[in-house]
Order: C-alpha cells, then sequence, then structure tokens
C-alpha cells in the first residue's frame, strides 16, 4: 500500500445511489472540479435499479417514474458533468483527515486524499439473526430486498409460496411482485399494531390480491431443515410477547423479512464521526455536516427515507456544501455563536439536522423527523427555548411516513439569544388560542402569531408507492 | 339498487377512507375524500378499477438478463394477470433504450409496454 502513489480529489464521494449521483451532480453545478464517486456494484444508482415499480420522482420531475428511471436522469447528468467514477470498488477505510483507502480488481488497493468526504452508502436490511425467531435455519429464508434483487435484476423466482413478516414497503412491494410472477403469499404478518408501510400499497400490493395482512402477529417457528416446509405465526400481546394458542401453520417454501432498515455506518464510525443513536446514522448540521468538518451525509445512511425525492433534494444539499468547503479552503466551519441544538421531544423521536448554525443555514431549512407512534388529530408544535411558535394540525402521524417542518432563517436571525429548538407532538390543544378554527379536513396548518414556518404538507402526499 | 362502496384512496400517502354511493353504474355520492384526486379515483374505482403494471423481462444479447419494463398507461385491473403472461411470453434483443416499445397495445389494452431501463450490448 505504501508503494502507490495518493490520487488526490476535491471531493470522494462514497456511494453512487440516488444520494451519491444527487450529491455529485450539485458540487459540480457549484463549481468543483475533481469528483470521485466510488460505487461497490457494477453500475450507478444503487438500490433504484431494482425498485422496478412506479411512484418515483413526482416531487422532482413531477411525474410518475419507476425506480431505474429516476436513477437514470441522474446518471445521465453524471454523464453530461464528466464526472468521474469508479464502479466494482469497495472503500474499506475513512480516516479523521479525508483519506479514503478502496480496493477494486483493476487498481488493486489504494488511497485517495480528499478535500471532502460525502457518505451516502445507503443502507442495509435488518437480517434474520437480528430478529431472535425460533427454528432450523434453512434455505428460503430471505430479505424481501434480497428477493426484490434475486427477481428484478437476477431473474429469478426465490419460491412458490410465500409468506411475509413485517409489513415495510418493501415488503408489501414483493408480495404484488411475487404474486404477478405467479407465487401465492399467503399471508403477511406485522409485529405492531398498525403498518410500516403506506396505505396506497396496502390496497394496491395486498388488498387487490386478496392478500391477508395480519397486524400484531410475529413468527414463533421455522420448520424445515433443508428448505422451509412450514411457517407458523401468533398473535402478539401489548407487551410484544406471542399469546399462547393463537399459533396459525402455513405451509409454505419461502418466509420474506421486511423488519427494518438500518443506515450502512461502518466507515462513519471508523472514522469518528459521531452516531445518533435512534438513526443509527451520523448527527449533523444544517448543511449535512457531520462532526468531523468536511465530512458529510445524506441519504438513507443518514436517516431511512421513505421518499426517494427527499434523498436526492438532501443530497445536493450535502454536495453544494462540500463545494463550498472545498472552495473556501477547507476551512473550518465559521459561526461565532455555538449552534442552536434542536430537540425532539414528546413523540418526535429524531430531528435531521440536529444543530443549525444561522449564519450558514439558507433562507428557508427544512427540518425532517419521525413520530413514534401514531397519531390523530394531533398538532406538531415548535418551541423557540419556552416559547411556542408553531402549533400545526394534523389529520394523521405515523411512525411509517416521514414529517417534516421548515424554519425561517430571518425568524431565527431576530432571535441571537437562541439556544434550543424543541420540536414535539401535543394532542391536547387546550393551549391553542386558534381552537375550534381547524376542521380537521384542513391540513393546512394553524400557525401560531410569529410562527416559525410553513410545513408543507403537500409534500406529504408526494411520497412513492 | 343502491350499493355502497368502502374504498381507501391510492392517491396519496393519506390514504382516505371514502364510500361510494351507486346505482349500478350510477355514482349517487362520494364521500370520506379530502380532495379531487380521492373523488377521481373512487368515480374510476368503482367502475372501471385501474393500475399500472411493472414488471421485467427477458434480454438476450445483454449486460444484463432482464431488463425492467413497464405499461406506460393504467390499464384494466382485471388485465393484470393477462398482462404478466403476455410480457413473461416476449425477450427482446440488447441494446434497449427506456422508452423502447417491448410489446405494442398489449392485450388490446390500447397501452404499450415500454422498457425502463437501459441495456447494452454485452
Amino acid at each position: 500500500m505504501e508503494t502507490t502513489e495518493m490520487m488526490s480529489y476535491d471531493i470522494v464521494i462514497v456511494g453512487g445511489g440516488p444520494a451519491g449521483l444527487a450529491a455529485a451532480i450539485a458540487a459540480r453545478k457549484n463549481g468543483t472540479d475533481r469528483i470521485l464517486i466510488l460505487e461497490r456494484d457494477k453500475e450507478l444508482g444503487g438500490i433504484l435499479n431494482q425498485c422496478i415499480h412506479n411512484g418515483f420522482g413526482l416531487h422532482t420531475f413531477k411525474e410518475e417514474l419507476t425506480g431505474p428511471e429516476y436513477a437514470d436522469r441522474f446518471i445521465q447528468q453524471v454523464y453530461e458533468m464528466n464526472i468521474e467514477y469508479k464502479l466494482d470498488t469497495m472503500v474499506m477505510d475513512i480516516s479523521a483527515e479525508k483519506v479514503v483507502t478502496a480496493m477494486n480488481r483493476r487498481d488493486g488497493m489504494f488511497r485517495i486524499r480528499a478535500g471532502a468526504v460525502i457518505l451516502a452508502m445507503g443502507c442495509r436490511e435488518r437480517p434474520r439473526g437480528a430478529l431472535n425467531i425460533p427454528g432450523y435455519r434453512p434455505a428460503g429464508i430471505y430479505s424481501a430486498g434480497t428477493a426484490q434483487r434475486l427477481v428484478n435484476i437476477e431473474g429469478y423466482m426465490p419460491g412458490h409460496e410465500v409468506v411475509i413478516l413485517g409489513s415495510g414497503d418493501i415488503g408489501l412491494i414483493m408480495a404484488r411482485r411475487m404474486t404477478l410472477e405467479g407465487a401465492t403469499v399467503k399471508v403477511v404478518a406485522e409485529l405492531m399494531p398498525y403498518s410500516g408501510g403506506l396505505k396506497r400499497n396496502i390496497v394496491q400490493c395486498l388488498d387487490d390480491f386478496g392478500i391477508p395482512l395480519k397486524l400484531s402477529h410475529t413468527v414463533v417457528d421455522i420448520e424445515g431443515k433443508e428448505r422451509v416446509r412450514a411457517v407458523t405465526i401468533a398473535r402478539v400481546g401489548k407487551d410484544m410477547k406471542p399469546i399462547p394458542g393463537t399459533e396459525e401453520r402455513y405451509t409454505c417454501d419461502t418466509l420474506l423479512l421486511s423488519t427494518g432498515l438500518i443506515p450502512e455506518n461502518e466507515l462513519s464510525a471508523g472514522c469518528g464521526v459521531e452516531m445518533n443513536p435512534v438513526t443509527k446514522g451520523p448527527f449533523v448540521n444544517e448543511i449535512m455536516e457531520t462532526n468531523i468538518p468536511g465530512i458529510f451525509a445524506c441519504g438513507n445512511v443518514l436517516h431511512v427515507h421513505d421518499l426517494v425525492d427527499y434523498v436526492s433534494e438532501e443530497a445536493a444539499k450535502a454536495g453544494e456544501a462540500a463545494a463550498r468547503y472545498v472552495q473556501s479552503g477547507c476551512a473550518e466551519a465559521s459561526g461565532d455563536r455555538t449552534p442552536i441544538r434542536l430537540v425532539a421531544t414528546g413523540g418526535v423521536r429524531y430531528t435531521v439536522p440536529s444543530t443549525i448554525h444561522t449564519d450558514r443555514m439558507d433562507d428557508l431549512l427544512t427540518v425532517r423527523f419521525r413520530v413514534g407512534a401514531v397519531y390523530r388529530q394531533a398538532y406538531v408544535s415548535v418551541y423557540f427555548d419556552d416559547e411556542r411558535v408553531q402549533h400545526q394540525k394534523k389529520k394523521i402521524m405515523a411512525p411509517g411516513e416521514m414529517e417534516q417542518i421548515i424554519l425561517q432563517k430571518k425568524k431565527l436571525l431576530e432571535r441571537p439569544d437562541l439556544q434550543t429548538i424543541t420540536i414535539k407532538i401535543e394532542e391536547d390543544d387546550t393551549a391553542d388560542p386558534m381552537k375550534g378554527s381547524s376542521d380537521g379536513r384542513n391540513m393546512s396548518h394553524t400557525n401560531e402569531s410569529s410562527g416559525a414556518a410553513d410545513s408543507t404538507a403537500q409534500a406529504d402526499h408526494l411520497k412513492e408507492a | 339498487m343502491m350499493q355502497k362502496r368502502d374504498l381507501t384512496c391510492i392517491g396519496c400517502p393519506m390514504g382516505c377512507q371514502i364510500t361510494v354511493e351507486l346505482d349500478g353504474e350510477e355514482i349517487k355520492s362520494v364521500t370520506g375524500n379530502s380532495c379531487k384526486i380521492g373523488d377521481r379515483y373512487a368515480r374510476k374505482e368503482v367502475i372501471h378499477p385501474e393500475r399500472t403494471v411493472t414488471s421485467t423481462i427477458a434480454v438476450t444479447g445483454g449486460d444484463k438478463q432482464r431488463c425492467s419494463v413497464k405499461t406506460k398507461g393504467n390499464i384494466p385491473k382485471d388485465m393484470i394477470f393477462e398482462c404478466m403472461d403476455a410480457i413473461n411470453r416476449v425477450s427482446i434483443p440488447a441494446p434497449v433504450k427506456i422508452g423502447d416499445v417491448v410489446i405494442r397495445d398489449v392485450c388490446r389494452t390500447g397501452i404499450d409496454v415500454v422498457a425502463t431501463r437501459n441495456i447494452h450490448k454485452a
């Protein structure tokens, strides 16, 4: 390794999926020449290549695209801008000094000195090993995403009689996909009392084909030594433990797991990036920068999204910020004042970003978050220190659907002493002077006085199928 | 005879619970929707439900085994499996470009099946 000369790039982007592509394009548009994308797969586009269903891009392109089509819009721009990329390339290490160590068959092992690094590695599926399902370890158990790749990219059918555990969107999409290809999907079991997927996917992917969805159910036994022969599910109680006597046995040859996604942050943690235990992704500030100046994060490595349009938007911000960082001579973050801290509490599980330097923020800053439970007719409230500045009614909020608020720079600048912005869910509206003015069908917020900003309920309508 | 149909709208993630009252094929009322998309969806869904079908098609001589495809518009819901049969019967030679028509007027729906990804020659 010491014998190879070190390459040098202004920006190295780890991952050529939707986040990496959008970051690269934005960095180039903002005047950075020497950009390199490192991609582990044999082509650009990431997970979108296997997401052949439609519903992508309503927000970005105002039309409904399939995953590969959405990816191609960005890939073509990367080609046109002559942005360099290396495929079949595995990044082994990133140092805090922004030296990236990677390897591939052509170049062997090599090191790159980067002005800035953008983390865009995406996420992984939670595997069976993390679920504590009893039974043997036969063939026929796949994560939903693996099955998706087998069917859509490789052209193999993983099995013919299928049980699915977990009702995340990938599981729902695969229930339909397997059915269309001739398999019988017997049941989808979901541990939680609500689905982690979109309602419209339940209609289009399950109801359309008469596939039952059993909420508050989990797998309690897998039969079969060589190959899955049957799966037993049971109802769970409030304690999430199976209730004896509620078991139902399904003969099947395949069990698909759609039980959650986890940001892929081995590299980030390796270079000392500070991680948020809730998202399992880095803490970032208003420009998607981690605690290490010049190392940025975007896309599913940062927090798991359900809408690729938001990934592209977030990644473009990271790309732009990285370009600015490099052009400013890699100067450390400005800000003579300590950043404002964003606090997620009262049903809000986390926020991205988690700190804001007002001097560097855009005029409008989107703060994204997820709630921890299903809320109906509840309020998203924003507090500047102790003062509530926004109180917006939402008809429904669920853990499976990302929420957002938008902060205005000028409102923050009006309060030079502002230390924390708290975002929480409030079910009781007694303190709301506007009480009664919202008829529940009005999604467009009841903003109070000097409100933080409008949250675009409209954007929520654009989630991909 | 008056009939009631309960639907979940697929127009957006809100997933409104919509009730349609109809007399034969005549729609008397649509309630429960929050917007026009829901109204449009419900009226269509109770009389002529439609869906977009996405799948993959075999490719010969390409750098990939399969090419993803979609119906360019919605097709009647009860023709989804017929459409899948048609898709599974054909294979196409590389190269393929996004938007290339791989099946014209699939199952006489008036809708083409088009490629949704680029395949280069091997």
